[in-house]
């Protein structure tokens, strides 16, 4: 681990004013230090995530694209890299938003509803509820996804396809089967509920009561009050939440893996079959029987997930941060 | 006379006034409130439905055997075998994952509360809350990554699948136990100070004692949040149907991943007539494995919740 | 516009614990009312009970008749939204809405309705209820700014106007003026009395020297002990009240012997 200098961040220097009344002697000075190590460690395994990736990726990156062609499977020939994960990001992307789409509002209603809505006393049992569905493992959502699921909304794919066919996404031949992009969008939309709901739940929760009651003092009906005070109140905190989910939902494997018959096009048909894959799923379909530049070629599709989650992410908590910093006021 | 009419007019323009059944806002308003109800019971349909499922289709293959056998030699629509490979080998690796992220996660923590202000303790704030947002197969290809220089391209063992959970757990148990420390009164620490007891000894004897509880509770629903974790097993521990205790010597069977396979498996042929071959004996493998990790899953996350119930002492 | 209130025998509970008990009385049209007593005596929330706005608080509830000209607040037909659109409430503390401007607070009130209004009513809307809240001068060239970046007393002034604007008939005030500097309290008082040509006003204050410049008629409040029931002591014209009270309670307490 030779990668341990990499914290960007100097460490806080003590203030010098300070010395006088240090008490922190023999002991007390290591296991500051122990301490702030560990806090470094974290920049550190965030840096070398970046790092390995970076380095296993690389000869892929810069192969040819005969020679991609020869090692990797499914690798179009003639073609840049770029083109390789192209299809492949834009698979991601589409499955993401699809379920953010699907999960946001749902997951707005069931925050107000812990909120403001539920009887005081039953709130924090139910919210304990929703908070079940994070608990569940990604493979049993599979599981259920293909077992109950995909039975369930076949026909209502059917259905679509046939009398909104005009409508781009539900355009092509619906699959039967249902093991296309809109089913795992569901699974996907139920998983990030969780993670959505929690944080709109506690920014909700923020929202000062006397700008509630100033609302309500002016004649507002309960949804009225929170029309005027609850969601202004707390739209950057939804925004970031909703990001956070979307972080979730683009690094989602197993779903995506036991659901989705895949393919590499750059489609919008969401109820066809065998139309986009995800990265994700790409990778833990391939990853175990690959070799060689094989390997490189899946690690650098990782690290475009991995940047781009990245990137969702920090984003999120830079919202959230700055929100923190604002809401001291109240 | 005239005085008395006047009354009976504000009183009945008083009534109007105050029943004035503004019938958009009114329906607006109900509409919403079962809108909101509704996106309630919404999301309890999947929760209900997949724990219904899950029991229903496991509940039959669960037995004695199921959960002591491995499945070394069985092949076919044999109903032999079970997951117990897989539930070891899942405890070993997270055991392994929680040694590892544990001490790490809770001196972040006491960094953070007791040490951190700074440019470093911001970053370090900030850069736990992305780390809760990597891809789980993020990790898993990072484990392998970092692995495969060091044991070759072919490397893979238990501990790789427990470096890859580490990554996922230490945000994790750093945000809960930050949120412990900070419950911890500043008195205390002041009181315990004021006997002249030495910062570190504070920490661990004071602070540390007092949370202990919430710490537990943390930890615990950290371990819940990785076990059940897929993606990055199946890339960097593998898959074998062998029972095998050592984490740092040879691939593991984890229950995600024995999921997985039995899943991915399908049917077995039988011939007509065939004894003791079961077509989708997979399958039933598969579920009976999904309700034994939903079940341990639960079981930690209710352990949890009440061990800080219980345990947490009273601070105020 | 202004209306009668008409209390009788209103018992007030939260929960199994009742906090005010047999309260009656009459609240005159155009005129001030005062509450007064000792912190914890139960007028700010027999004040809430005026216009249903202690329905907030779960588990309260209230046993009685309050009537406003005559009609029953809490009868069936009523609507808990129609009352506290008639009644307005001005609070302790200033609370104009932070995401909204000067001008859209003030309106905030009437667009809940979604009656279309044209953009010329509504200019004048804001100007006269920012004239009756004596804040048009201060803010007429920054309408579209935050209200939050106004002064305490400007705000609450704001918090005055967007209760105005929807044209109630009663105005009840909880503490006005108890966050405010004694510069900006005196221009509140100053509006109150302004109000009282057009608004019925209740106040609620813990300044015995306010209720006195203030108001026309004073109720005295007051508790046996922690863990009793409040009640109202006394109620008579203000300079009765601070002159010659009937009640012992009442002269300790505005001789400033207790509270």
């Amino acid at each position: 681990m030779t990668t341990t200098d990499s914290p960007p961040a100097p460490a806080a220097p003590v203030r010098r004013r300070r010395s006088s009344g240090d008490t922190e002697r023999g002991f007390s000075r290591t296991f500051r230090w122990i301490a702030t190590g560990s806090g470094a460690l974290i920049l550190a395994t965030l840096a070398a995530v970046a790092l390995f990736l970076i380095v296993r990726a690389w000869p892929a990156m810069t192969a040819s694209s005969a020679e991609l062609a020869d090692a990797v499977p499914r690798y179009p020939d003639d073609t840049s890299f770029l083109a390789y994960v192209g299809p492949l990001v834009f698979g991601t992307l589409l499955a993401a938003v699809l379920a953010l789409l699907m999960a946001t509002p749902v997951a707005m209603g069931i925050a107000l509803f812990i909120s403001h809505y539920a009887p005081r006393r039953l709130a924090q049992v139910l919210g304990y509820l929703v908070d079940l569905l994070a608990a569940i493992p990604s493979v049993v959502y599979g599981l259920w996804g293909i077992a109950v699921l995909a039975p369930a909304v076949g026909p209502v794919w059917l259905w679509l396809n046939e009398y909104l066919g005009w409508f781009p996404l539900f355009a092509g031949g619906a699959s039967p089967t249902a093991r296309v992009l809109a089913t795992v969008s569901v699974v996907l939309a139920v998983m990030i509920l969780p993670i959505i709901t929690a944080v709109s739940r506690e920014v909700f929760l923020q929202t000062p009561k006397l700008h509630e009651e100033a609302a309500l003092a002016l004649g507002a009906t309960r949804w009225e009050m929170v029309r005027t005070a609850v969601l202004p109140f707390g739209q950057s905190g939804v925004i970031s939440a909703a990001m956070l989910g979307l972080g979730r939902a683009l690094g989602e494997t197993m779903a995506v893996l036991m659901i989705l018959s895949p393919g590499f096009l750059y489609s919008f048909n969401i109820l066809q079959a065998a139309q986009q894959q995800t990265i994700a799923a790409y990778i833990a379909l391939d990853f175990p029987e690959a070799s060689g530049l094989a390997v490189n070629a899946l690690i650098a599709t990782g690290l475009a997930l991995f940047v781009i989650t990245l990137a969702v992410n920090m984003a999120a908590r830079a919202i959230v941060a700055r929100r923190k910093e604002f809401s001291g006021a109240n | 006379m005239s005085a008395d009419t006047s009354t009976m007019d504000s009183t009945e323009r008083t009534r109007a006034l105050l029943t004035t059944a503004e019938p958009r806002r009114r329906r607006v308003d109900r509409a919403m409130t079962v809108l909101i109800w509704g996106a309630f019971a919404l999301a309890m349909v999947p929760l209900v439905s997949l724990l219904w499922t899950v029991l229903f289709n496991g509940a039959g293959r669960i037995s004695l055997e199921f959960l002591s056998y491995s499945m070394r030699g069985i092949f076919g629509g044999d109903p032999s075998g079970g997951i117990y490979h897989a539930v070891t080998g899942t405890l070993i690796i997270t055991g392994w994952a929680a040694l590892v992220s544990v001490p790490i996660g809770i001196l972040v923590a006491i960094y953070l509360v007791e040490y951190g202000r700074g440019a470093l303790a911001r970053s370090v704030t900030f850069f736990v809350d992305v780390m809760t947002g990597i891809p789980s197969i993020v990790a898993g290809l990072f484990a392998v990554s970092l692995f495969t220089i060091f044991f070759g391209p072919g490397a893979r063992f238990g501990f790789m699948g427990a470096v890859a959970l580490s990554v996922l757990m230490i945000p994790v148990v750093v945000r809960s136990c930050e949120e412990m420390l900070k419950l911890v009164p500043n008195e205390l620490r002041e009181a315990s100070y004021a006997l002249g007891v030495p910062k570190w000894l504070t920490i661990v004897r004071v602070v540390l004692r007092t949370s202990v509880a919430g710490l537990t509770t943390g930890v615990l629903l950290a371990v819940a949040r990785v076990i059940g974790e897929t993606a990055p097993l199946l890339v960097a521990v593998g898959v074998t149907d062998s029972i095998n205790f050592d984490a740092f010597d040879g691939r593991m069977m984890t229950l995600p991943v024995f999921i997985y396979r039995q899943y991915a498996q399908g049917l077995a042929t039988c011939r007509e007539g065939q004894e003791g071959c079961v077509a989708d004996i997979a399958l039933q493998n598969a579920w009976g494995a999904a309700l034994t990790l939903i079940a341990i899953v639960m079981i930690l996350n209710i352990a949890g919740r009440l061990v800080n119930r219980w345990f947490a002492p009273k601070l105020r | 516009m202004a209306q009668r209130i008409d209390v009788t025998d209103v018992n007030i509970y939260y929960g199994d614990f009742r906090a005010v008990e047999g309260v009656s009385m009459t609240v005159d049209p155009k005129s001030v009312t005062a509450f007064i007593g000792p912190s914890g005596c139960g007028k700010s929330t027999f004040l809430r009970t005026l216009n249903r706005m202690h329905e907030v608080i779960p588990g309260a509830y209230v046993e009685g008749k309050v009537e406003l000209e005559g009609v029953d607040l809490y009868g069936d037909d009523v609507d808990p939204v129609a009352v506290r659109r008639n009644i307005g409430m001005v609070f302790q503390r200033p609370n104009p809405f932070p995401t909204m401007s000067i001008k859209d607070n003030v309106l905030a009130g009437v667009k809940l309705n979604n009656r279309k209004i044209s953009k010329s009513d509504a200019d004048d809307l804001v100007e006269s209820s920012l004239r009756g809240a004596n804040l048009w001068n201060e803010v007429k060239d920054r309408l579209d700014r935050p209200g939050s970046g106004l002064s305490g007393g400007q705000q609450q002034r704001l918090c005055i106007a967007r209760a105005i604007a929807v044209k109630p008939q009663v105005v009840l005030m909880d503490e006005p003026c108890s966050a405010l500097d004694p510069i900006s309290t005196l221009a509140i008082e100053d509006l109150i009395q302004e109000l009282k040509k057009d608004y019925t006003i209740v106040i609620v204050t813990h300044n015995m020297q306010q209720a006195a410049r203030v108001s026309d008629r004073t109720a005295f409040f007051n508790i046996a002990g922690t863990g009793k029931p409040g009640r109202l002591i006394e109620m008579n014209d203000t300079a009765t009240i601070f002159s010659s009270p009937a009640e012992k309670a009442t002269e300790d307490y505005v001789s400033g012997r207790f509270g």
